[in-house]
């Protein structure tokens, strides 16, 4: 199980991640992690991984300081937890072939027979939908989507107990991210997997996750069971997301909230981070920063969450 | 399943793929011809130069400075020496320091590149500022100093030029370490737990490789007229080894009056510089549009 | 002002990577071209700025503006074109937009590249930034001081301004968050219904296609494989290739765990 408790990441005077509190329960269960651009779910992603330093709170993996760990801890940590980027074409070594790839990390924990490594790669291969003769490719002789698998087959190597994903079909064509979205579903099965899965596409978390987890700017501003989130959400920004999705049946959304001047907004240091796009903000709202509460079984940091989870899901116009 | 090839067509094919990149990139394939040439009569000197003796001590006293003749193809030295034979001998020189300076160089430089670049911070700092002190050197001016304190000769001028080459190569393997550091797959690397010595030798060495072979190959010009040039001003290799630039040093007294003592070994220089340059030329053809179309 | 594109043939050396028989933007429409990677779709835009040719593509057929044949335009008159009656906005913002001139400039050039006058051109540039929502005083940054969405605006307002009356765009909002897209999508819609202006949409996401194009055309490979009036074509799809796209599509509210 994998807790943060108030993860902060700031880089010089910005906080990326201001006092995240998280929990990925053990598998199989998946939690999505959902933003836009500047929220910083990506920089989460990289502080468990130990990629980037943290400025504060922690990381803990079943109940071990994770940030803190060395040598056989760490080494424990690394087969525990593994991670698979967004751009399928920077996550393979160009000049590496794939068995050697996968194998890597096999290697990096302990002495493995050439023979025995070659079986486990081409089993893994299979896992995730490839040939086994894949092994001797290099990876530009790979589509984007086969690149994936194969990022996938190396992380899961080292049998991890969970998988961040960042973003993971992101950069892929509609109809091979269905496919790898279907292979990390029968994954999850299998292996009894949780995964905590980064993404700025609802469509994509709805079907992989059973919690949601809505950043903004670096806050956490409201997690909970997924169907409940979407159906009837609690923070006007998780709804403002919701409501912004384009759907194929349906009209396009109006937009709801006012744009995101990015480009003025300093840090906001007192009240609520999302106040000025708010469009149920009150004087309260700049004056006091919401915290993170329980209401209808999950934790929103809204002053008006109560209200808010009333109102009707926005339907879109015509 | 294995298909078997018979020898023949296989030495064919790659007879046919030498050919056909030799097409493709033609000052790439002009250097190395030349080079080649060099190459061969300088290994087979022994063999191949009609006065052997003449590289050495030995000396004639009866055919001081005789011209262009059959006998002597290049005429003779100061000394009665053939001066064919020395400047084939001269090759064998020449290649020795380019190759041990290059050597020396690279096994200094390339490494610690990586390490600075691959670390960063603290290390990255420490190993760059070192980097600018020696760049500051001027290849002539520390050969000037070390021969004050050591006796010149060709072994001490190839340590004054490697230390002051290295430094070059430092650079260049950072700022491409830097970069391949950052990568997807080289935090991946790190996320599975590989050892910083094995990420750095198999994924960050072979991405970061390319600029410095580069580099590498077209400064083995420089470095042959690096050392020419301190042989010549005296500061490097002594008679009667055989060196080009000392041989044109000598023979410049003599110009005037015995032309072929200093032009000859001028030739050679002048030949086989342009060979490395060209195989330079070529080597980053071949490489660096390579790298821009596959990223 | 109508877009007529016929028989067209775009490639690179011997490879033929574009062959559309027939497509059509017709007055004050949006047309969708929706295609994944690979298929086409970004190169056939270029082509109808006349920009395929300097990227190294030839180009054949005919692409025919309000009767008007552009393939066998010269670069002068492309030049006096573009701008003028089409205009093209990118995924990157910061492509269209020079990164070294402060945005009110690159407006005020391209407005007397068309023949403004200094001052004309100032007020045309401010008018058009308010409506597209931004304040006439965002015209003082630099490119990179906006965001991803602010800067697609501008471009769009620069098209305004310069009254192109054919706005290819293309995948702009691929880049942007989901809310600012919603802003961007809402703001072409509206240009359409005030200025009439007709758009070819060029994006491989189906659902924006859906919501804010009348009709839509499918790439694969280089051709079309299907074409239609946007709701009916993709609620009964005919050719595989199209109904695959839509299975594809990640559904809120669909299957979840």
């Amino acid at each position: 199980m994998l807790e943060l408790r108030e993860l902060t990441v700031r880089y010089g005077p910005e906080t990326a991640v201001d006092a995240v509190s998280l929990t990925v329960p053990d598998g199989p269960f998946g939690v999505g992690l959902v933003g836009e651009s500047g929220s910083g779910k990506t920089t989460i992603a990289r502080a468990i991984m130990r990629l980037v330093a943290t400025s504060g709170g922690s990381v803990r993996y079943d109940g071990e300081d994770v940030l803190r760990a060395r040598g056989a801890a760490l080494r424990a940590y690394r087969r525990a937890v593994q991670i698979v980027f967004q751009d399928p074409d920077l996550t393979l070594d160009p000049r590496m072939r794939i068995g050697t790839a996968i194998a890597e990390g096999m290697r990096a924990h302990g002495r493995v027979s050439r023979d025995a490594a070659s079986a486990r790669v081409a089993t893994l291969l299979t896992e995730v939908g490839l040939e086994p003769d894949h092994a001797q490719r290099l990876p530009h002789q790979l589509s984007g989507g086969q690149r994936q698998r194969v990022a996938i087959a190396r992380a899961l190597a080292v049998e991890p107990r969970m998988l961040v994903l960042d973003e993971p079909t992101s950069a892929l064509d509609v109809t091979v991210q269905a496919r790898v979205l279907e292979l990390i579903a029968a994954l999850r099965q299998e292996r009894s997997l949780s995964y905590l899965l980064i993404s700025h596409n609802l469509a994509v978390v709805e079907q992989l996750c059973e919690q949601i987890a809505v950043l903004y700017h670096g806050h956490l501003v409201e997690v909970g069971p997924t169907a409940e989130l979407l159906e009837r959400p609690a923070h006007p920004y998780t709804r403002a997301l919701r409501a912004a999705v384009p759907e194929l049946d349906e009209a396009l959304p109006a937009p709801a909230i006012r744009p995101d001047a990015a480009a003025d907004a300093a840090a906001v240091t007192v009240g609520c981070p999302f106040a000025d796009r708010c469009p149920m903000v009150v004087d309260r709202c700049r004056q006091e920063r919401p915290a993170l509460r329980e209401l209808e079984g999950r934790r929103v940091a809204c002053h008006r969450a109560e209200e808010s989870i009333e109102l009707p899901r926005e339907s879109p116009r015509g | 399943m294995t298909v078997t090839v018979p020898s023949g067509s296989l030495a064919r094919g790659r007879a046919l793929r030498v050919l056909r990149a030799g097409r493709s990139n033609p000052t790439l394939a002009a250097g190395s011809v030349v080079l080649a040439i060099v190459v061969i009569i300088a290994v087979f000197a022994p063999l191949l130069a009609p006065f052997p003796a003449d590289a050495g001590n030995a000396t004639h006293p009866t055919q001081v400075l005789l011209a262009p003749s059959s006998a002597h193809w290049f005429g003779t030295d100061e000394v009665g020496r053939d001066v064919l034979t020395r400047v084939m001998y001269g090759g064998r020189t020449s290649l020795e320091i380019v190759v041990a300076v290059l050597a020396i160089a690279a096994a200094i430089g390339i490494p610690l590149g990586l390490i600075a670049g691959y670390f960063g911070g603290v290390v990255d700092q420490v190993i760059m500022r070192v980097t600018d002190i020696f760049l500051a050197f001027p290849a002539l001016l520390l050969s000037l100093a070390i021969a004050s304190v050591l006796q010149p000769s060709v072994g001490h001028m190839i340590l004054a030029i490697a230390v002051t080459w290295w430094p070059w190569y430092t650079r260049l393997v950072r700022g491409e370490a830097a970069s391949v550091v950052r990568r997807p797959y080289v935090e991946s690397a790190r996320t599975l737990g590989v050892s910083h010595r094995r990420i750095i030798i198999r994924h960050v060495l072979p991405n970061a490789a390319t600029p410095v072979l580069v580099q590498i190959s077209m400064d083995a010009g420089g470095v042959l007229l690096t050392a020419a040039a301190i042989s010549f001003l005296g500061l490097g290799a002594q008679d009667p080894t055989c060196e080009w630039g000392l041989m044109v040093s000598q023979g410049a007294t003599y110009f005037t009056t015995n032309w072929w003592y200093a032009t000859f070994p001028g030739i050679a220089i002048l030949i086989t510089a342009m060979a490395f340059n060209l195989i330079g030329d070529g080597v980053r053809e071949r490489l660096d549009p390579k790298r821009v179309l596959s990223r | 002002m109508s877009l007529i594109v016929r028989e067209l043939r775009i490639g690179f050396g011997e490879r033929t990577v574009v062959e559309i028989d027939e497509l059509q933007v017709g007055d004050g429409e949006i047309v969708g071209l929706v295609g994944e990677s690979g298929s086409g779709k970004s190169v056939t835009s270029l082509a109808l700025i006349g920009l395929a040719r300097s990227a190294g593509a030839w180009v054949e057929g005919s692409i025919q503006l309000d009767g008007r044949e552009l393939t066998s335009l010269d670069e002068a008159q492309w030049r006096q074109l573009r701008g003028d009656r089409i205009a093209m906005i990118f995924q990157s913002p910061v492509s269209s937009l020079n990164p070294v001139f402060r945005v009110g400039d690159l407006f005020v050039r391209a407005l007397r590249l068309h023949g403004a006058t200094k001052a004309e051109a100032r007020d045309r540039a401010a008018r058009a930034m308010r409506e597209v929502v931004l304040s006439p005083e965002l015209l003082r940054r630099y490119p990179h001081q906006l965001s991803g969405g602010q800067a697609q605006r501008v471009a769009i307002a620069m098209a305004v301004a310069l009254r192109a009356r054919v706005l290819l765009a293309d995948e702009p909002t691929s880049a942007l968050d989901v809310t600012v897209q919603a802003e961007i999508l809402e703001l072409i819609q509206r240009m359409r219904r005030e200025e009439g202006i007709s758009v070819l949409f060029v994006s491989h996401d189906l659902a924006v296609v859906a919501g804010l194009c009348d009709r839509v055309a499918i790439m694969q490979s280089g051709q079309i494989v299907e074409t239609g009036p946007t709701a009916a074509t993709l609620r009964a799809p005919t050719h595989p290739y199209t109904q695959g796209l839509v299975a594809a599509i990640p559904r809120l509210g669909g299957t979840h765990a």
